[in-house]
């Protein structure tokens, strides 16, 4: 974490800037980006980009940043009840990756040509959305290995696929960002695979976790691929590689046999292995779940806005404090 | 696990080979000289490693939560070594997790400037400059400690404690010498945390065995070093340095504030609730 070390404050005492005006596109200019990405090309900040696809990768990686930053606070929610010191710090040390996954992407979205501190206000006044997941609560120390195993597991299906995207900052942030979340799964399965060996309290403690994240963790991918509105251009302009659909039934494939390896059972009657197909079949997804939590109705979206809110509002005399310092120092230097 | 006093101190004394600090009739029962003091050392910072914990997820700005947490991972991860080793001299097969989870909060040796709760950022920041610029002069003189177990960690808690002493020497100056609000609340901080900074330079029977039994460290010098670092960061901050008035103490023989018991009551929650699991 060192280079995360060095104080950005500078960078943050600005809190002002507007989204730059974007081109209108010109129909040469899209065939010839489209060639590009045809030719498997990286699309790098200062290449023309269609408006549409500069909208969406803005969308989708400020979604990501900010499912960084929430996600931090169901897992911080057991930092201080972690039941052994080296847990205790490979829990911090996992949730302080989140914060710097959450910094490293936000500042990826500057190179599109937006300032994070917009992104960020959009997160707090609720306009903005993160990933559904982390509006579930965490009510036992096994959702530190469940979270770990499944919703990092899932998030690796995800991102994995995300580091051959067409547009090159992104791409290279996930690959940093996944060699993080993969020690950070095998971690989550270890915490479960000890619970597993460990007591009938600590099995049943593991079970119970499971049977509240697996199915929040399949609605993870985003809604089935007939529902998707954006999967068809981001598939043409390669933002994604694979529909939601793929990346859901690939990671059921990868997930069933360690829940196997774990002893606990999935909580879904219908799951069971095609051998035609050589996938795992599974039963119908409750969408209307997915939906009331996207539509903030989840167990805990108020919670964790309100979380954000209060950090944000509390830390106000802070910010400000550092932005005067830093004009007097500038000040004095100037004077100097 | 042995939780009688009595027990480890009749181990410790055999594998030691010296006498154990008895306690007076009214007073608290104390260890074998280098089990109290390992604790001293570890149980310090992993109270105040835990404090910090607490801001995972609530700093002012994204930065703050990355460096607080950086701060609680080294504290914590040095209070783990610390405490492993104060098992070790004890000698009755307690490790590090025994002795954070099993203990009761008067078996904990923590100053009290470490368990006070962690007020706004402006109290975290000035309580662990207070308590950084400590722990750098102390490290320095442990360096040198013919205990190759504290000497090891020494060498690299120096290195973390001097990062924390930079960053939170930062955050003081920014603050004090920020705006009217900002400095009003970092010199309330201060005036708050100044009660208790007398403990940290504090010594008693126990240091006064380990003299006899190894080594020494030169207090005073600490103190005056000490002195020097706090005046010249609370001068470019503006600040008033507080008049030494009454200090308060008692962590060191386990006469705590009210704010451990809560603390150590989440700390230990899950641990305590299986008794022989493993995580």
């Amino acid at each position: 974490m060192a280079t995360l070390r060095g104080s950005r404050l500078c960078s943050l005492t600005h809190m002002t800037t507007t989204i730059r005006q974007l081109p209108a596109d010109d129909p040469a200019q899209v065939a010839a980006f489209e060639a590009r990405i045809a030719a498997g090309e990286s699309i790098e900040p200062k290449d023309w980009m269609p408006v549409r696809y500069r909208s969406q990768l803005t969308r989708m990686m400020s979604q990501h940043a900010h499912s960084e930053i929430v996600g931090m606070l169901p897992e911080g929610n057991w930092i201080t009840r972690a039941p052994s010191l080296r847990r205790k710090q490979s829990l911090i040390a996992k949730v302080q990756d989140e914060a710097g996954h959450g910094l490293y992407i936000y500042c990826g979205t500057e190179t599109l040509g937006v300032d994070r501190f917009d992104l960020y206000n959009q997160l707090l006044d609720g306009t903005a959305k993160y990933s559904s997941i982390f509006n579930y609560p965490t009510l036992s120390w096994a959702d530190m290995g469940v979270i770990g195993w499944l919703v990092d597991g899932a998030a690796i299906v995800n991102q994995t696929i995300l580091a051959k995207t067409s547009y090159g900052p992104y791409a290279r942030a996930m690959v940093r960002i996944c060699k993080e979340e993969n020690f950070h799964k095998r971690q989550g399965y270890e915490i479960c695979m000890t619970l597993a060996k460990g007591t009938p309290a600590q099995r049943e403690m593991l079970q119970d976790a499971v049977n509240r994240f697996w199915w929040p963790s399949l609605m993870m991918f985003g809604p089935s691929d007939t529902h998707s509105p954006n999967t068809a251009e981001l598939l043409k302009w390669r933002v994604k590689r694979k529909t939601n659909d793929e990346l859901r039934q690939r990671f059921i494939n990868l997930t069933v046999p360690q829940a196997q390896e774990l002893g606990i059972t999935l909580p879904d009657p219908d799951l069971r292995y095609n051998a035609e197909t050589k996938n795992w079949d599974f039963g119908p997804i409750d969408w209307s779940e997915f939906q009331e939590v996207i539509a903030g109705n989840g167990p805990c979206n108020r919670e964790r806005l309100e979380a954000r809110r209060a950090a944000h509002d509390e830390g106000r005399w802070v910010r400000e404090a550092a932005a005067a310092h830093a004009a007097k120092r500038s000040q004095a230097t100037a004077a100097a | 696990m042995a939780e009688s006093e009595e027990l480890g101190i009749a181990a410790g004394e055999a594998q030691a080979g010296v006498r154990a600090v008895a306690g007076t009739s009214r007073g608290p029962v104390l260890g074998p000289p280098m089990v109290e003091y390992l604790l001293r050392l570890g149980d310090d910072r992993l109270i105040l490693g835990h404090r910090l914990s607490e801001w995972c997820g609530h700093g002012p700005i994204l930065e703050e939560d990355i460096a607080l947490s950086n701060m609680a991972l080294d504290l914590i991860g040095q209070a783990a070594s610390l405490l492993r080793l104060a098992g070790e001299a004890e000698g009755t097969g307690r490790d590090e997790d025994a002795l954070a989870y099993w203990r009761d909060g008067v078996q904990f040796r923590n100053a009290l400037l470490m368990e006070l709760p962690n007020g706004d950022f402006g109290f975290t920041i000035v309580r662990q400059f207070l308590v950084s610029a400590h722990s750098v002069f102390l490290w320095e003189a442990l360096l040198a400690a013919p205990h190759a177990g504290l000497a090891g960690v020494a060498a690299k808690a120096i290195k973390e404690a001097k990062y924390h002493l930079r960053h939170t020497s930062e955050w003081v100056v920014r603050l004090g010498d920020g705006t009217p609000e900002s400095h009003g609340r970092v010199q309330r901080a201060l005036d708050d945390c100044w009660r208790y900074t007398g403990e940290l330079f504090a010594q008693d029977e126990i240091d006064t065995a380990v003299a006899a039994l190894s080594f020494t460290v030169d207090m005073a010098a600490i103190r005056s070093r000490w002195d020097q670092v706090v005046d010249d960061v609370l001068q470019r901050a503006t600040l008033t340095r507080p008049a030494d008035a009454a200090m308060r103490r008692g962590g060191r023989v386990g006469r705590h504030t009210e704010h451990l018991g809560h603390l150590l009551s989440v700390m230990q929650i899950v641990a305590r609730s299986h008794p022989g699991a493993t995580w």
